[in-house]
């Protein structure tokens, strides 16, 4: 719950998805939903010559498990807050 | 402040919760490694890392000589979310920091 919750601030900022295919796509987070599924609008794909597969696609799904990595805008998000939740998550099991 | 919390270290995730605000070592799948400060995680081994260097890890075969060249490629990011599922082991940083 913690990154779902993470990300859901972050609804409307830029992000760059790093998919484990090694696709990466920057575009404005839309959505998330609680298995981490991202909808991005106003995507580009970041190396555009190396991947061409997706040049007119301008809104994308992208299945949560497919993504390696988010890159986050710095200033996204407090991070103390960060600190404190994860400190209060990761529990029982 | 934020209520009472248990600092008695019971389960691995407990360990990794040490070196939350500290900086760690990350083996990923596909050889790669993350050095960076950790924010946070989560039971799936989400993270999101600080100021991140990746290391990533090729190794080429010279077809006449059969001689293994290792050339690794390094990247910064400022503020990263890991996926989980590519999380191989986290560890305090392996050189003296």
């Amino acid at each position: 719950m913690l990154f779902f919750s993470y990300f859901k601030d972050l609804v409307g900022q830029e992000v760059t998805v790093e998919l484990k295919n090694d696709l990466a796509i920057r575009g404005t987070l839309h959505s998330v939903d609680q298995y981490l599924n991202i909808k991005l609008e106003n995507t580009r794909v970041v190396d555009q010559d190396k991947f061409p597969h997706m040049l007119s696609v301008r809104n994308c799904f992208i299945r949560g498990s497919v993504v390696r990595y988010v890159q986050l805008p710095p200033d996204g998000v407090d991070v103390d807050l960060l600190h404190d939740a994860a400190r209060r998550e990761a529990r029982g099991g | 402040m934020s209520g009472e919390e248990d600092a008695t270290v019971r389960e691995p995730l407990d360990l990794i919760r040490l070196s939350l605000d500290e900086r760690i070592y990350v083996k990923l799948r596909s050889d790669r490694e993350l050095r960076g400060k950790l924010h946070a995680f989560d039971q799936h081994l989400n993270m999101i890392l600080g100021d991140v260097e990746e290391v990533i890890t090729t190794v080429e075969i010279d077809d006449e000589t059969y001689e293994e060249i290792v050339r690794t490629t390094k990247r910064n990011i400022q503020f990263l979310f890991v996926r989980g599922d590519g999380v191989i082991l986290v560890s305090p940083p392996l050189r003296a920091p």
